[in-house]
């Protein structure tokens, strides 16, 4: 266990070759215990049958719709929410960075919001929004604003004084100097602030996907439970880590250019 | 939200001898607009539904009905229970599914940080797991162990465990190199530098994985028993709106609030006693 603080230190093909046995180990055991019959299909299918269930679905309608379709149907739901969490957010926390009365009035409701679980939601939503697109996109919006605002406000925090004293001195009025000092300034922060939200809309959505949507990838979940075909319910968590996974890729490589092109020098 | 020194102003005293002058000069002024602005939106609720019900009831509760939902669930119960009841029993299972993913998670992402030849062994597994969001895990639960507790502790496991290894893993990584040669040098054992210099080094960003981890655990848990449940808060919630009861619901969703914000707290308090050398 204590091995790298002996001096030897692995090379790079010794782990790739662990990192191969790993994967073969994991997914031999995975094939073996499904296929001996000690365990039924109905509990553990085995990473085939998983692998068949998801290209099926690709190519046969389940539950309304091809697998693709479900995703697309998901990411419409969670590019509505989490765009106007976005939209909200970040400027009010900008605000709320600038104007301190803003800050002092907004902070005891917003802390207020963040203690309670995005999923909570869900009842409300439903009652005031409906099932079809509103009620889902508020509880993503729920899941999906809090680093949005947070994270738009302690960029603003840390963009020096001296930039904001000096646009006003220039005679810049509040809400040039958020638009013009703060916001570049806060930049950097405010992307890695919505990477983190695109990473939690995305949890929010299967969550209400779940409880109240008859479309999506969501949806697909709960009708492979009910049909009690777990290689359906696994085909769609492969769906929603896949798809999730892109989204973060997508949103570093963002997180990255911005930092490069906008970061303040450390 | 964030407090700095320019916050703490205090506010201006009235006069020597004004009663209200004592206890206005210790409340900061940021306190003040919070709890003004608190009173101002209760008053706007109130007179939006209570007094002038221009909002539709059906949609919107009243402080009133809300209170009365309160009473109704504390003391006669609601949904198979009283509050506290559903309240024990959801707590019971978060603490149980926590517990059980900081004793396999924080090993795991510590054995993972200190050997990269294990770390290498157990990663594509690991990769594999952790982009599924936990949430996602619930219907394999269900399948595999119906709506009772065993599905509620295996799903809130899975949501703990990926924060507790990664921040566990970088934990370890961040435990500066010169610190383990340092104690090298001076003749440190394997034992004792694992123990007296790693571990300890590492308890920061371990401790920043279980508040994420608590975290995640209460929010499954509660979509868990939205989904499918017998008992707890989120089958209060569930039960709430199949009976288009708005004011049980708002009552549900502060006790889910409330009890999320203790239990945050209670893990800040023994973090602070853990790491009490800390000077930060």
């Amino acid at each position: 266990m204590a091995d790298s603080l002996a001096r030897t230190a692995p090379s790079r093909r010794e782990l790739a070759m662990l990192w191969v046995v790993g994967a073969v180990v994991f997914f031999g055991l995975w094939q073996l215990v499904a296929g001996s019959g000690l365990v039924t299909r109905l509990v553990l299918p085995s990473p085939v049958d998983v692998v068949t269930a998801c290209l099926r679905m690709i190519v046969q309608p389940f539950a309304g719709d091809t697998l693709q379709d479900h995703v697309l149907a998901s990411l419409g739901r969670w590019g509505l929410g989490f765009s106007l969490a976005a939209v909200i957010g970040v400027p009010l926390g900008l605000a709320m960075g600038h104007w301190r009365l803003l800050d002092d009035m907004v902070s005891p409701v917003f802390e207020a919001y963040r203690y309670v679980a995005p999923l909570a939601w869900v009842p409300f939503a439903a009652l005031w929004f409906g099932t079809g697109i509103g009620g889902p996109t508020m509880v993503i919006f729920a899941g999906a604003f809090a680093p949005c605002l947070v994270n738009a406000y302690r960029g603003a925090q840390l963009v020096e004084r001296q930039l904001t004293e000096a646009a006003q001195t220039l005679g810049a009025g509040g809400p040039r100097i958020v638009r013009e000092v703060l916001l570049p300034g806060a930049l950097p922060s405010i992307v890695s602030g919505l990477r983190v939200s695109a990473g939690l809309a995305w949890q929010s959505l299967v969550g209400a996907e779940l409880i109240v949507v008859s479309s999506g990838v969501g949806f697909v979940l709960v009708q492979g439970q009910s049909n009690l075909s777990p290689e359906i319910v696994m085909s769609a968590m492969l769906a929603v880590g896949v798809v999730g996974l892109l989204i973060d890729i997508a949103l570093r490589a963002a997180e990255r250019r911005v930092r490069r092109r906008w970061g303040q020098k450390q | 939200m964030i407090k700095n020194g320019a916050d703490r102003m205090n506010w201006r005293v009235l006069g020597p001898r004004s009663a209200g002058a004592a206890v206005v000069s210790w409340i900061s002024r940021r306190t003040l607009t919070g709890v003004l602005t608190l009173i101002v939106l209760l008053l706007l609720w109130c007179l939006a539904t209570d007094v002038t019900g221009i909002v539709d009831r059906q949609r919107v509760p009243s402080p009133t009905e809300i209170a009365a939902a309160a009473r109704q669930i504390m003391f006669e119960g609601y949904a198979g229970g009283t509050l506290a009841m559903q309240a024990y029993h959801s707590v019971r299972l978060v603490f149980l599914g926590f517990l059980v993913a900081i004793v396999s998670g924080v090993p795991l992402g510590l054995a993972m940080g200190l050997n990269p030849r294990f770390e290498a062994l157990v990663n594509p597994a690991f990769l594999l797991v952790r982009p599924i969001p936990p949430l996602a895990w619930i219907p394999l639960a269900i399948v595999w162990f119906g709506l009772g507790d065993a599905a509620k502790i295996l799903v809130i496991w899975f949501a703990a465990f990926v924060p507790a290894v990664i921040n566990s893993h970088v934990g370890v990584r961040s435990v500066h190199p010169i610190l383990i040669e340092a104690a090298r040098v001076h003749g440190g054992t394997r034992r004792a530098i694992l123990w007296d210099v790693v571990l300890p080094g590492a308890m920061p960003m371990i401790f920043t994985g279980l508040r994420l981890s608590l975290q995640a655990s209460w929010t499954t848990l509660v979509a868990a028993e939205l989904v499918g449940a017998f008992f707890g808060l989120g089958r209060v919630l569930m039960s709430a709106y199949r009976d288009i009861d708005p004011a049980m619901i708002a009552t549900a969703m502060i006790a889910v609030g409330v009890l999320g914000a203790a239990m945050m707290k209670l893990l800040a308090m023994i973090e602070r006693s853990v790491l009490r050398w800390r000077t930060v």
